[in-house]
């Protein structure tokens, strides 16, 4: 089976500073990756390489077997994209908002309105459908912000430090909704800082100065690392005990 | 300028026994729908670091802001330091510490510029409380020239933090400083914030991530406006008195779905690479094993499991009807 995503030696400049220093990972299809690292990292800079929105300085990858250097467009038709800080239009309605990315992924007009029922009623936002997103919960905003981003059904989501600041109970719903999309088969990359998180991922990579420092599953980094908790793990790789 | 109060009256209520905070059935209410914060009651006490740890809306920073003389309660009595909030607010504003939520120092001053700034506000001098902030400022002091807006997030919260107790505060009211900060800023940050406990200063912080409950000597679970409990975070965990096991197989998704149609189950949900199962009764695992095993699931694996805060939390939210 062709990975969702490959990465060989991937590596981003900036003039004399190597934001992304060959990094080299696969994703399979399915997947759950949890894509780490501390703030400054180069996080932000490998994902927007994946995403076709900066050219790699050196190496090659491919995302939902497309090339980073020469199908870009081709990537950005295929994959999801949510951010808490932005996703949705806070002055559009909940159902403007569907409408809109509808039009902006190019479905048709009949899939258009499909979408609209199957998303309000599937999410049980009913209510809230003619209202603004500014004014809807943000737990709401995030699950709804997830749906738009997978309503094309692409092959990879990519969810930028998608669950902060909402309840325990709204933010296992939204876990939730991730398992039951990578159940389908849809592969899901997961970039966070909040190690909690990062025990949900199937596998995590932790970035530290432009480089994978660590890749594996969960269990197997706290049992490499002796740690109790993935954020013991983060500590260790990135604070080394002098 | 001295900053003592120097009213008598204030003076006499300032003693060991005065409570840092005091929140008593405070109500605020934005507009006719919004009911930020419900006959909301709790205590710090003097030299205590208290967490308020509640999702986002929930009402912490609308406390905060009252506690800090910035917005006005509708109902209720507050207090800092023996100080009520809308009679003494100058001499709350001259003694506490206030590091609001956004990031609100002056971007386009250095380091060292933004220091001198809100120590000369406040009458003082750098020099003559650079005791209480050296610990975090020597971390800053590479970068003291640099103008604050050109800080990474962790840097920006130290500064905060120092630009916070320049001025010797009896009392520091931090807005979620560790929002949006890496793990190990964050880290340094609670170890910073142990520091000035020591020295005796009372803290009252903000935070919607229940991992910060266990750094604190006392925590307020809030949400919804609402106070769901206020203890020890060992208390509140210890409260939760369900037989709670740590399950997973290999399909997490139809995991959490089928154990929530287990008969004598109580929550399944989703903790890292485990569901959390709490249960009525207490079950033999062998039944649940049995029970996954014929709904074709492989690679079970059931252990007891330690409740969490985030699971007193979801209990408490569960009893009270606070679930959307």
């Amino acid at each position: 089976m062709v990975p969702a995503i490959t990465a060989d030696k991937l590596t981003k400049k900036f003039g004399d500073f190597t934001a992304v220093n060959q990094i080299t990972f696969e994703v399979k299809k399915g997947e759950i990756f949890g894509f780490l690292g501390a703030n400054g990292a180069g996080k932000t800079t490998a994902m927007r390489m994946l995403n076709g929105l900066s050219r790699p300085t050196a190496g090659q990858a491919s995302v939902a077997g497309f090339d980073v250097y020469r199908q870009t467009e081709k990537i950005k038709q295929h994959i999801g994209y949510m951010s808490q800080k932005f996703s949705l239009y806070e002055d559009l309605t909940v159902k403007e908002n569907i409408q809109f990315y509808g039009g902006i992924y190019g479905l048709p007009g009949r899939e258009i309105r499909h979408q609209v029922k199957a998303l309000i009623e599937g999410l049980g936002m009913q209510a809230f459908a003619g209202t603004l997103v500014k004014s809807i919960p943000l737990g709401w905003k995030q699950k709804l912000s997830f749906s738009i981003a997978i309503m094309h059904r692409p092959g990879i989501v990519f969810l930028d430090e998608p669950t902060g600041g909402v309840d325990p109970i709204t933010r296992r719903q939204f876990w939730e909704m991730i398992y039951k999309a990578a159940s389908e088969g849809m592969t899901v990359f997961v970039t966070t800082h909040y190690m909690d998180e990062a025990e949900y991922c199937g596998r995590v990579s932790i970035m530290v100065d432009g480089r994978i420092a660590a890749l594996d599953t969960p269990r197997a980094l706290k049992e490499q690392f002796g740690a109790s908790s993935m954020n013991d793990v983060f500590l260790q790789l990135t604070r080394p005990k002098s | 300028m001295p900053l003592r109060p120097s009213n008598h009256l204030t003076l006499n209520r300032i003693t060991m026994a005065t409570p840092a905070i005091q929140v008593e059935n405070i109500s605020k209410r934005y507009g006719k729908n919004v009911l930020a914060l419900n006959q909301v009651s709790l205590e710090v006490g003097q030299g205590e670091l208290f967490g308020l740890i509640g999702p986002d809306g929930a009402g912490k920073t609308t406390l905060i802001r009252i506690l800090a003389t910035l917005l006005l309660a509708d109902k209720g009595y507050a207090a800092v330091n023996g100080w009520e909030v809308r009679r003494d607010y100058r001499q709350i504003r001259s003694h506490i510490g206030y590091m609001p939520g956004r990031f609100s120092l002056y971007q386009d001053l250095s380091v060292e510029e933004n220091l001198h700034f809100f120590a000369t506000i406040f009458g003082t001098t750098i020099k003559e409380n650079y005791e209480l902030i050296r610990d975090i400022y020597v971390q800053l002091e590479p970068f003291r020239t640099r103008k604050a807006g050109k800080l990474s997030g962790g840097m920006k919260q130290k500064l905060a933090l120092c630009c916070a107790l320049i001025h010797k505060p009896v009392v520091l009211l931090l807005d979620e400083p560790t929002t949006g900060v890496d793990p190990v800023s964050r880290k340094e940050f609670w170890e910073m914030l142990k520091r000035l406990k020591e020295k005796g200063i009372a803290i009252l912080v903000s935070t919607p991530y229940m991992d910060e409950a266990s750094l604190c000597n006392r925590v307020a679970l809030i949400q919804k406006g609402a106070i769901l409990s206020i203890d020890e975070p060992e208390k509140i965990v210890s409260g939760f008195d369900k037989p709670l096991l740590a399950v997973r197989t290999n399909d997490m998704y139809r995991l959490i779905h089928d154990l929530r149609d287990f008969e004598s189950t109580h929550s399944a949900f989703p903790f890292g690479e485990f569901v959390h199962l709490s249960l009525n009764n207490p079950i033999w695992p062998e039944a649940i094993h049995a029970y996954l095993a014929g709904k074709q699931h492989t690679g079970i694996e059931i252990k007891p499991a330690q409740a969490t805060i985030e699971d007193a939390f979801m209990e408490l939210m569960t009893q009270g009807e606070m679930v959307d």
